[in-house]
């Protein structure tokens, strides 16, 4: 199913941030999003997942289709790798975790709580997730922080694997994934000023 | 949702969880009482049902914090926004999560308590079953009031402000069917109201509860 996002806005705390974003994304198709801190990236995001509202615009093909991972991993620090794992699993009706735990080579992992895994560890833990929810659309903020040469490696197998099985990846991230992958950079795209001026009304409501 | 209400609860059970915090406020509150009003047995008879009431109703404002706080920080509850599981069950489910763990030991542990503070014995029914029948309304009040401050950096007071006048009602039936149970009096009403309340808050607060944490999670 093709993601679609038509003149799309979006707004952080009732201020606009992007307009005008139009882009579509179709099965198999890696879209890496671009742009300086602060442009609007996890907004987007955050609003494609469903998170928040667009300020106006349309966003079809999104239903029940994307799979988001975002500055945390929504780990407990309780629970083992494997009962995290089960547990997205659960929640996305999967059953099989081991294709996750072998392409983020965690089998060593398996029963260490995740409070004791170092950051890379747990990173690496957060992107297997992405794989036990069975979702079509990965969208992902920052995929690789903390993550090593290895691992970086590692995601962009997974996320080519994804992409061969029909899926679609968009990407906020300024490493090189080594990709087949079309660029986005939202900085064009930045809301104008005298639109932010006319919206401070709704900081208040 | 099966999923989610067994790791809520093994996650109650393993260190750090907070299972226990309840009971063990729950605990001091009626051990202390006695040394506070004096060893009066008949005027410690008379207001145990209230005291007995007002703890477990305390004890479970104590354990609400941490009840979306925990989920909140670590992005579980980002992720269960965008997961198949519509937001209201999943509240649901923590709403019962939060009971098992806290509310239900309170309601095994009043009998024994009730010892303590001299209620009479043809009582201890009726605070078990006012107990049992009133502290589901507790956890699901106190879930709403958790999405409405979730957000909020120390966020305890506000919501403690917020959800106190929403527990009112159910204290008062609780306690007053507890107390017409001790002193021999009809409970019919007070039970049936206190029964209404908890379906009622069931029924509705879930959908209060997801509205509040959609707006919180923008």
């Amino acid at each position: 199913m093709t993601l679609t996002i038509r003149d799309l806005c979006v707004a952080r705390g009732g201020v606009p941030i992007l307009e005008g974003l139009s882009f579509s994304l179709a099965p198999g198709q890696a879209l890496i999003l671009r742009g300086p801190n602060g442009a609007g990236k996890t907004t987007l995001l955050r609003t494609l997942a469903g998170l928040q509202p667009p300020l106006s615009g349309q966003i079809d093909g999104a239903e029940e289709q994307i799979a988001y991972s975002g500055h945390s991993d929504g780990l407990k620090s309780m629970l083992s790798v494997t009962e995290n794992l089960t547990f997205w699993a659960d929640v996305f009706g999967q059953r099989d975790i081991a294709p996750a735990i072998a392409a983020f080579s965690l089998e060593g992992l398996k029963d260490r709580l995740a409070g004791t895994l170092s950051a890379g560890q747990k990173r690496r833990l957060g992107l297997a997730r992405m794989l036990v929810t069975g979702r079509p659309i990965w969208v992902m903020d920052e995929p690789t922080v903390s993550l090593d040469v290895d691992a970086v490696a590692q995601f962009a197998k997974a996320v080519q694997g994804h992409l061969h099985a029909g899926g679609a990846a968009l990407i906020a991230t300024h490493i090189d994934l080594h990709l087949e992958a079309d660029m986005l950079d939202v900085t064009p795209y930045r809301a104008a000023l005298d639109l932010r001026a006319g919206a401070s009304d709704e900081a208040f409501l | 949702m099966r999923a989610l209400l067994t790791r809520d609860l093994m996650l109650a059970f393993r260190a750090g969880g907070g299972f226990g915090l309840g009971l063990a406020f729950f605990l001091i509150v009626t051990v202390l009482v006695p040394f506070g009003v004096g060893p009066n047995s008949e005027l410690l008879s008379r207001i145990a049902p209230g005291i007995l009431w007002l703890g477990a109703l305390l004890a479970c404002l104590l354990s609400l914090d941490r009840l979306l706080a925990l989920d909140w920080e670590d992005g579980t509850l980002d992720l269960l926004a965008t997961s198949p599981l519509p937001l209201e069950a999943a509240l649901s489910i923590k709403a019962l999560a939060h009971w098992i763990t806290t509310g239900l030991p309170l309601v095994l542990a009043a009998p024994v308590l009730g010892i303590l503070l001299n209620l009479p014995t043809p009582g201890y029914t009726w605070l078990v079953l006012s107990l049992l029948l009133g502290t589901p309304a507790l956890s699901v009040i106190g879930t709403f009031g958790a999405a409405l401050t979730v957000g909020v950096k120390r966020g305890g007071l506000l919501m403690s402000l917020l959800v106190l006048p929403l527990y009112v009602p159910t204290l008062i039936f609780g306690a007053e069917a507890a107390r017409r149970g001790a002193t021999g009096m009809d409970t019919t009403t007070s039970l049936l109201m206190l029964a209404g309340i908890t379906a009622g808050v069931i029924a509705i607060m879930p959908f209060a509860s997801a509205a509040a944490l959609r707006v919180n999670l923008r």
